[in-house]
């Protein structure tokens, strides 16, 4: 296409399954300087937008914080909002100076003067305050900033969610990174919507510009295609796009193997709004509800929660709905709840850091409760490692429930089942025969038997639920489940992916919770089995 | 001649009138349409108690006497709700002002 670029393919690893072909966007440019303004009024429009979008955007965050944060995060909105704090800034302007240095100078004599101050409070306040001047410096360069076209490809090193979620995939688009993992928080999103996505790419040598095509189905990026394979990289889409069209066919009807097995499909969802674009009728009911993206930033009161709870359940109407309580930490940090620590994965996360928030889990354990009446409401624990810490979780749930019934709030006690994905669980099953139901998370119990973590791209070949000792343990607790009527469900990207589904069947699952992007191709692939 | 009321009140909030705290109390005195006022000496400075910059300039620490004082209409009762605001510890407990 463009003469003197040279035509470049690399090889990346697919995380989301896709085509796309557009003008490549580059993530990690260096943020744009302020550019400055022809008169001294537009100059402190400036400023003052540029102040309005920075609340804006923490007005954003305050959704999704917990109590501590969103307390910080007020204040800094109120900071903002006071015409004291942009005062002297407008008056510098006024005398000639440009928004961008009025403003750091104005902020930087409110920053001197609480880092003078004799008391540890005060002075700590001066983050805040370059926090806060730094927000808005940034908003004040975003002005002339360019947003990645519609349809664009965007590429660089990773992308942050929020940048996935603030992008309009509506013309199409994907997404190409160095480095990245197919196991990421974007890589879920962009597989539940649809979003073709490739990881792992590498360093390159010189970023590249104009167009690109992206096949996140074989997992490769070409940049300055000639015309000869533009042709080919059409028919593969179209190809592709047939496939997903002729899956489309298996979405409404019930998943059975060619043998005639019936296999259950469910669908992960992560945010209560994720519903609406689903029709019940395709699925089996909802094996996995995230609850962390409705922790987010703030830990939601008991109210948000309960409400949030009900509007799946009331959606799914009768079938089942499997809601895992918090699993924050990991790769997933809640400001305020979870713990900065070197190991996080291997650390306080899931069930170990409810059970050592007691005020933050049992908010959401009465929020359960409350929620149960309304549907069929199963509930799992994440990270469970010993019986120990199934039997407090259920414990709690006992406490709460007796304090509803005390207090005649209408509450239900939910089936409690727990998360198989430390090894301690796969591996003895027999300790957790007093649960209701085991749900594999196949992505984290395959980090931890092949000691790979999920989001390095380095070692991605190991982290595969084809490997043969994870598909031994799914095969165990499935023998497990079956000897002693215990469900076992499995939730993990495995479950959606239609290479994997023969040996998951193979290893005696009849129940997979999948992304509902993936709803089709794995009723597909299901249908293809011979089990 | 319009109404004005002062007080003073004890801050037993563990870390004064800081930053969750003067987000509250400038909160509740911007519900007044009394000029409202406060200072940690009875001579001042006085500070605008609606605008959180300049509470916040009063750095007022656990065990300051806060001096409160307003004019205009609801003068009396602006004091008087700002004073229970303090009184009752902001509202927060113990757990919060750890990080507020």
């Amino acid at each position: 296409m463009s003469v003197g670029n040279r035509v470049m393919r690399i090889e990346g690893i697919p995380a989301s399954p896709g085509y796309a072909e557009g003008p490549l966007f580059d993530l990690d440019q260096p943020p744009v300087s302020y550019k400055a303004k022809a008169s001294v009024g537009e100059e402190q429009a400036a400023l003052v937008s540029a102040i309005g979008k920075a609340v804006g955007r923490l007005a954003v965050l305050i959704e999704t914080a917990d109590g501590d944060a969103a307390g910080i995060l007020e204040f800094h909105i109120a900071m903002l909002e006071d015409d004291a704090l942009r005062g002297p800034a407008l008056a510098a302007i006024g005398s000639g100076q440009p928004a961008d240095a009025a403003w750091r100078a104005a902020l930087d004599r409110e920053i001197a003067g609480y880092e003078a101050s004799d008391q540890d409070y005060f002075r700590a306040r001066a983050a805040d305050l370059r926090d806060i001047r730094d927000q808005v410096l940034r908003a004040l360069s975003e002005d002339g900033e360019a947003a990645a076209p519609p349809g664009a490809i965007l590429h660089g090193e990773d992308i942050a969610p929020t940048r996935f979620l603030e992008t309009d995939w509506s013309k199409g688009g994907g997404i190409a990174l160095q480095r990245g993992s197919t196991a990421s928080h974007v890589a879920m999103l962009a597989r539940s919507r649809g979003v073709p996505m490739i990881v792992g790419l590498g360093a390159l040598a010189a970023p590249p510009t104009g167009d690109a095509l992206l096949d996140a189905e074989h997992g490769a990026i070409i940049f300055s295609p000639s015309p000869a394979e533009v042709e080919t990289f059409r028919q593969s889409a179209s190809s592709f796009a047939d496939r997903q069209g002729a899956a489309k066919t298996f979405l409404t009807a019930p998943a059975v193997t060619k043998a005639g097995t019936a296999v259950r499909v469910q669908v992960n969802i992560a945010y209560p709004s994720d519903v609406e674009g689903i029709d019940i009728e395709t699925c089996d009911g909802v094996g996995l509800m995230r609850t962390e993206f409705l922790f987010g930033k703030t830990l939601p009161d008991e109210e948000t929660q309960y409400h949030a709870y009900r509007k799946v359940l009331e959606w799914a109407g009768g079938k089942p709905v499997t809601i895992r309580t918090v699993d924050a930490g990991g790769d997933k940090p809640v400001p305020g709840f979870t713990v900065e620590e070197t190991n996080p994965f291997l650390g306080l996360r899931g069930i170990r850091l409810s059970l050592k928030r007691l005020d933050i889990f049992r908010v959401q354990i009465r929020a359960l409760l409350r929620a149960a009446i309304h549907g069929n409401l199963r509930v799992m624990f994440p990270m469970i490692a010993t019986p120990d810490e199934y039997g407090q979780a259920a414990a709690l749930f006992a406490q709460e429930q007796a304090a509803l019934v005390a207090q005649d709030v209408a509450h239900k006690l939910p089936p409690l089942g727990i998360m198989v994905e430390v090894p301690s669980v796969a591996l003895a099953p027999e300790d957790f025969a007093d649960v209701a139901f085991f749900s594999i998370g196949s992505n984290d119990l395959t980090q931890y038997v092949m000691a790979a973590a999920r989001d390095n791209a380095a070692v991605a070949h190991l982290n595969s639920v084809r490997q043969p000792a994870v598909l031994r343990l799914i095969a165990a607790v499935a023998a497990f489940g079956l000897e002693k009527g215990i469900p076992v469900s499995l939730c993990g990207d495995a479950g959606g992916d239609p290479e994997t589904i023969p040996a998951l069947l193979a290893a005696g699952l009849r129940d997979l919770s999948v992304a509902p992007a993936q709803l089709a191709t794995a009723k597909a692939a299901i249908a293809d089995v011979a089990v | 001649m319009s109404a004005s009321a002062e007080a003073t009140v004890l801050i037993t909030h563990a870390v004064g009138l800081h930053a969750r705290p003067s987000v509250k109390f400038t909160k509740l005195a911007k519900t007044f349409a009394a000029e409202v006022e406060v200072a940690v000496a009875a001579n001042g400075p006085w500070f605008d108690a609606k605008s959180i910059v300049k509470v916040m300039a009063a750095k007022a620490p656990k065990g300051t006497m806060l001096h409160i004082r307003a004019r205009g209409d609801g003068a009396t009762q602006a004091v008087k709700a700002l004073v229970d605001l303090v009184q009752r510890d902001f509202d927060e407990d113990a757990d919060h002002a750890r990080s507020a």
